[in-house]
């Protein structure tokens, strides 16, 4: 076989994968800009399905931006420090801790969820508030806080730099505030995309969580898909992507550009 | 600039969890305006003592540090008003230049027209003019350590330490900088500290040095007596390169038998081996020769040339000689040692050497 | 060394050795502690301990058998249907994408050419999407509007479906395991020593042979340690299947209908907490291989 032949089949079988993978999303799109999309594109293009999808799921939308952001706070606020007391502790309590804060993510959300509904479930007003979705995404995204930041802060060498901020009299709350901090915002910005970006795409556990009041976005697309027409729910699943592409787009990016620099 | 203080270390040891001992139990005393080296192969001790010196390590229990008298064992590092310059420059790759430099200043709160003063005076000093709105990333290793060595001084410490400044530095570069930190030391004349694990530095820059090898101080002295009197065989083989010569007999009159021919030493009598420089062994005319043997090898050094001399012992005496002269290997060669230059460690006189400490 | 070498009493050092007590701690270590405190207070709170009580729960009476949960599990053809269906799908699952998406993934690492990096970016970015668009996305793909069923419709007259069945699930799957395999194969290939195969090729291999003893042993931790992370995400992906609304017992639905058709909950905490342990340790093996990355949900 030549390099030639094989660098076609090569190519070939990669872009089968991606038609796999991008044929369903453009279709997906398509119908929820068409007319009608068992007649198909000749019905014409329209965005009374966005409209639609607006008027009855417009607040899983905003619940869902007000999740993602209650939650990027609260694990910037937990998270940070905790990778910094990580990177101080002794490397194998640190990995113990790590991999103890990780088990939300190991554990599927479902039991995670189970978990949390029966133990805290009868408290009424916590359980029928939004919060209580909160700690269930705050549980699920705080390792993907962790992980970043504590990656950036070991790499930045930050027991040097504060050895040296020490060295010239700065105590420990201004190191905290203009060495450390500081010198991993690159960690705290790439766990702050993944933080929002999977708190919107939540599912598992919201699912298990969710009030009648409280639904999300995600909740709200399993709910359009089980009970409204294709259209709606692909211009439902069409909003989704809109606000998760360029979050996804900026992850790759950043994480591309941090690869670079290693 | 302030007045530099006297350090003392009592009793300073260093014993980590696990029960790896890094520094014995050890006295050091530093002179105010002193600049002595730590000088060591890596895992000597030598930074452990450093860092016991800045405040990020502890001694063991019984250990003292003094600053001037003045007991600062329970003083973190930010308290101790010492200035650092680490091997890896630790600059905060979030600031430039400037706001590094006075990153100490503010700490002390002084007003902004005088942190100004004192950044460019330091900058001035350490050659800096004009990086000020520079980022850390945009430095060279030699102007990354010259801002480390500014920030550190700007602040006014009473003390300089020195962890190995030069070591990620390539060889031209560190010969400049070393020359610099001299002159630099000099004018400000304040107590300094120096990790090195190079001897050439260490002898350039130390009013003292002190030898350490494995968690102890192996020899402290001035740069001369450490090269010409080395206190220990492992000292005179850490600085440069010795010849040993073991001896054979007891010829007459004093003299000793060595492979090759006798030497005239009467000051070592009854030592089994004697050691010497290979720049104090002299080429001469056969028939003048002390010791005879054959070349095995030349290095052509430039200035110089090591010449691998075969007198009959295990090892070749190493003797270094003028290049112009051409060797070819198996050529006879004469060669002299007078008998000042010949030493054997524990011989050492004692009195003199605590007379400077 | 000998005694000469060792410290010497410098004139005027007087060692007074007087017992102090030392900090604990060092002064940068001490008050870093303390910052782990709120993380592991809300864990505990919120997780830990309802996990214990989950724990505890499954070892309660099961309604339906009178025996305990787990018991139950382990003797109930039902659950034991349903655990192997989800363990032999999610294996299957697994092997698949990191075939079909490892050879992928290196024929990107190694090759440039225009429209790579779209490429590359059409096949990753659906990494995080959730496990109900997923479904949705099949539903598209194979559902009755679908665009095998309108290809089909058009070739032969026939709706051909697949979205619904077994396939399906497997097709789900298999779409959120893809930008998984290739974004950690193209990162290990990336890390690969290319002097290996140079040396290889230098001492004659043939390109077959390079990948054979070569590459694939090199990249086999992150092929490893990926298939490991597709299988925990795929056993724990109860978005996907919900959406398909699949007549298919697997775990996930099981502990869904145990929870809110019978109300069942030991039985519904007896399943989460197996579940809970399969994919932790899967998940473990995936880190002790990879030494990093988080097993992203679906």
């Amino acid at each position: 076989m030549t390099p030639r032949l094989r660098f076609v089949l090569q190519l070939g079988f990669t872009l089968l994968v991606c038609l796999f993978m991008i044929v369903p999303v453009v279709m997906s799109v398509l119908a929820g800009l068409t007319e009608n999309y068992f007649v198909g594109l000749k019905s014409g293009l329209t965005l009374r399905w966005v409209d639609e999808v607006w008027a009855l799921y417009s607040d899983t939308i905003w619940l869902s931006i007000r999740l993602a952001l209650a939650c990027l706070v609260v694990t910037i606020v937990l998270g940070v420090p905790a990778a910094y007391g990580l990177l101080r502790s002794r490397r194998r309590w640190a990995n113990a801790i790590e991999e103890t804060l990780l088990l939300p993510v190991a554990v599927p959300g479902l039991a995670s969820a189970l978990a949390l509904l029966l133990a805290y479930g009868h408290y009424r007003e916590f359980r029928d508030s939004w919060l209580f979705i909160l700690v269930g995404h705050v549980l699920f995204t705080l390792p993907f806080m962790i992980r970043p930041v504590l990656a950036v802060m070991r790499s930045a060498r930050l027991a040097l730099l504060e050895e040296a901020a020490a060295s010239l009299g700065a105590g420990f709350w201004r190191r905290f505030l203009t060495v450390v901090v500081p010198n991993c915002m690159s960690g705290i910005l790439a766990g702050a995309l993944m933080v929002v970006t999977l708190s919107i795409g939540e599912f598992n556990i919201t699912w298990m969580l969710h009030t009648p009041l409280n639904k999300t976005l995600p909740v709200g697309l399993a709910d359009s898909y089980a009970s409204m027409r294709l259209e709606i729910g692909s211009a439902y699943t069409l909003i989704f992507l809109v606000m998760i592409v360029p979050l996804l787009i900026t992850i790759q990016w950043l994480g591309r550009l941090t690869g670079q620099r290693h | 600039m302030n007045s530099s203080v006297s350090i003392d270390l009592e009793a300073c040891g260093r014993t980590f969890a696990g029960g790896h001992t890094a520094l014995h139990p050890l006295d050091l005393n530093i002179a105010a305006g002193e600049t002595l080296v730590l000088l060591g192969p890596s895992g000597c001790g030598k930074t452990t003592t450093l860092r016991l010196i800045s405040g990020l390590e502890r001694p063991d229990p019984n250990g003292r540090v003094r600053f001037d008298q003045r007991d600062v064992t329970p003083l973190p590092i930010e308290k101790r008003k010492v200035g650092m310059v680490f091997q890896s420059y630790a600059l905060f790759p979030n600031m430039n230049v400037a706001a590094n430099i006075a990153y100490g200043l503010r700490i002390q709160r002084l007003p902004a027209t005088e942190i100004q003063q004192r950044i460019d005076a330091v900058m001035a000093m350490t050659d800096l003019k004009g990086f000020g709105e520079r980022r850390i990333d945009e430095l060279s290793g030699g102007q990354k350590q010259r801002v480390a060595l500014a920030r550190a001084i700007a602040v006014r410490p009473r003390v300089l330490l020195f962890d190995e400044p030069l070591a990620a530095l390539d060889a031209k570069l560190r010969d400049r900088l070393r020359i610099e930190i001299a002159r630099l030391l000099k004018e400000l004349g304040i107590t300094a500290v120096y990790v090195t694990h190079d001897q050439s530095e260490a002898m350039a820059l130390g009013d003292r040095i002190a030898v350490m090898h494995q968690g102890r101080i192996a020899q402290l002295g001035t740069p001369q007596e450490i090269y010409h009197r080395p206190a220990s065989t492992f000292v005179a083989d850490f600085i440069g390169a010795v010849n040993r010569l073991p001896v054979l007999a007891a010829g007459a009159a004093g003299r000793l038998v060595v492979h090759g021919g006798e030497l005239h030493s009467p000051h070592l009598r009854g030592k089994r081996t004697l050691y010497c420089r290979p720049e104090d062994i002299h080429v001469v005319a056969l028939d003048a020769a002390a010791i005879r043997g054959r070349v095995v090898e030349s290095v052509f050094l430039g200035q110089s040339q090591r010449l691998l001399v075969d007198t009959g012992s295990d090892a070749p005496l190493q003797v270094d000689t003028g290049s112009r002269r051409q060797w070819r290997a198996g050529e006879a060669i004469g060669l002299a040692i007078p008998p000042e230059v010949l030493f054997h460690p524990e011989q050492q006189p004692r009195t003199e050497e605590v007379a400077h400490g | 060394m000998s005694a000469v070498s060792q410290q010497r009493p410098q004139a005027g050092a007087a060692s007074s050795r007087t017992p102090v007590p030392t900090a604990a701690l060092r002064g940068l270590g001490h008050p870093a502690l303390w910052a782990l405190v709120p993380a592991l207070t809300l864990f505990c709170a919120f997780w830990l301990l309802p996990f214990a009580r989950l724990v505890l729960m499954g070892a309660e009476v099961d309604r339906g058998s009178g025996v305990s949960a787990y018991l139950a599990i382990l003797t109930h053809r039902q659950y034991l249907t349903s655990l192997a269906a989800t363990l032999g799908i999610s294996l299957v699952v697994s092997l698949a994408a990191v075939g079909i998406a490892g050879l992928a993934g290196f024929f990107l690492a190694r090759h440039r050419f225009a429209g790579k990096s779209l490429l590359v970016a059409s096949l990753t970015f659906p990494l995080a999407f959730p496990g109900v668009v997923v479904g949705f996305l099949v539903i598209m793909l194979g559902g009755r509007q679908g665009a095998l069923a309108q290809l089909s419709l058009w070739l032969f007259d026939e709706r051909w479906m697949f979205a619904y069945s077994l396939l399906g699930l497997f097709v789900g799957y298999l779409y959120f395991s893809i930008p998984r395999v290739i974004t950690t194969v193209m990162a290990a290939c990336d890390t690969l020593d290319r002097s290996l195969e140079e040396a290889a090729r230098s001492l004659g291999a043939s390109t077959w042979q390079v990948a054979r003893d070569v590459i694939v042993p090199g990249i086999a931790p992150a092929l490893l340690s990926t298939g490991a992370i597709c299988f925990a995400t795929s056993m724990g992906a109860f978005g996907t299947a919900f959406t398909l609304g699949t007549r298919m017992s697997i775990l996930p639905l099981d502990i869904y209908g145990e929870f809110t058709n019978y109300a069942n909950f030991s039985m519904a905490a007896a399943l989460s907490v197996v579940l809970g342990v399969i994919t932790w340790i899967a998940l473990s093996v995936a880190r002790r291989l990879a030494g990093g990355g988080l097993g992203a949900p679906a």
